[in-house]
């Protein structure tokens, strides 16, 4: 129960600054909550089904397969395939980061890791088609060409500025959570 | 809604094949997935009340106010803030930046806002630091707020 509380610790601080606003401005305390009531059901119906999805990867999947696909000598294989996984994701930003993780312990590269996140945050498509009927198809269509060679940019420098030590100590990180 | 269903069908077929094929390694499966759920559960939680105080704060009366007042690069700059920030869904964003626009906000404010706000994960940065360690998220987060100037003013020239 102890252990239980640490873990929430963070989360119940949250809550409590959630009820303090609600008694200083219960209007403001009370769309609040009912914020995070809609997002926790969102949650709910998404985030169980891409952790067995996970699971399943990682049962399933054999590490040279992932190697093969995603890994070191992927080449354009690997960002296709990393684009293309993000793009059809479904989910809040927030569930890319488990899922990088595990493809990065099954051996994939970390620029394709990188580029998996930026096709999730901006290339998404069913985000696309709704940004097309907001902003129309111009809008669209123009952010997201531009946003393509951006991306694969973002995780040049980031790998680029990781090299050696860095990026062993993400790989060792993730595996750690991976078996903890 | 329609990728929710999308992903649970596709969850559940996978699921039923997986048993059909090898009932200990479904297990394991299953295990694995609650270990890392469990593990990154509190996390999660955490940010989902954060964000709910912080949407229910900054409306889209109240964003529309801050970036539609200002103009130039105190504009922009609010834009970038308010999107970083937040992690305003798609389904808000959009509609908003488009009324804004309507109403004659800067276009390059509602382009910097639109990028930042999928890109850059203010909120969101304990999960990124906790699997990509500080370094890489700190660069990655950086990056993604410089070139969402390069995006809005790219597209500004394009679209014009």
């Amino acid at each position: 129960m102890m252990g239980l509380l640490k873990r929430y610790r963070y989360m119940l601080a949250i809550v409590g600054v959630n009820i303090i606003l609600l008694m200083v401005r219960p209007e403001l305390g009370l769309k609040a909550f009912k914020m995070t009531e809609s997002n926790s059901i969102e949650i709910l119906m998404n985030i169980p089904a891409i952790f067995i999805l996970l699971g399943l990867l990682d049962t399933w999947i054999r590490k040279e397969t992932m190697i093969r696909i995603m890994g070191e000598k992927s080449g354009i294989l690997g960002i296709v395939v990393a684009f293309l996984l993000g793009s059809v994701a479904a989910g809040p930003m927030y569930a890319t980061f488990p899922i990088a993780g595990t493809l990065m312990n099954k051996g994939a590269k970390f620029f394709n890791i990188i580029v998996f996140v930026g096709a999730w945050s901006t290339t998404k498509l069913p985000m696309l088609f709704f940004e097309a009927s907001a902003m129309g198809w111009r809008f669209m269509l123009a952010r997201f060409v531009i946003d393509i060679p951006i991306i694969l940019l973002i995780a040049f420098i980031t790998e680029k500025m990781v090299m050696g030590s860095e990026k062993e100590l993400i790989y060792a990180n993730v595996n750690e959570i991976a078996n903890s | 809604m329609l990728f929710t269903i999308g992903l649970n069908v596709l969850t559940g077929l996978l699921l039923v094949i997986s048993l059909l094929r090898d009932r200990r390694k479904t297990v394991m499966a299953l295990k694995k997935a609650w270990k890392s759920l469990d593990n990154i559960l509190p996390l999660f939680l955490s940010i989902i009340v954060l964000l709910g105080i912080m949407l229910a704060i900054l409306s889209p009366q109240v964003i529309s106010k801050l970036i539609g007042q200002e103009s130039g690069w105190l504009g922009i700059t609010i834009a970038a803030v308010i999107g970083s920030v937040t992690l305003i869904p798609g389904v808000v964003t959009f509609p908003l930046a488009a009324a804004l626009l309507k109403s004659g906000a800067s276009f390059t404010a509602i382009v910097v806002f639109v990028s930042t706000s999928m890109m850059v994960g203010v909120v969101t940065y304990p999960v990124e630091a906790r699997y990509f360690r500080h370094r890489a998220a700190i660069v990655r987060n950086t990056l993604a707020l410089l070139f969402s100037f390069v995006v809005a003013i790219i597209l500004g020239r394009i679209l014009k």
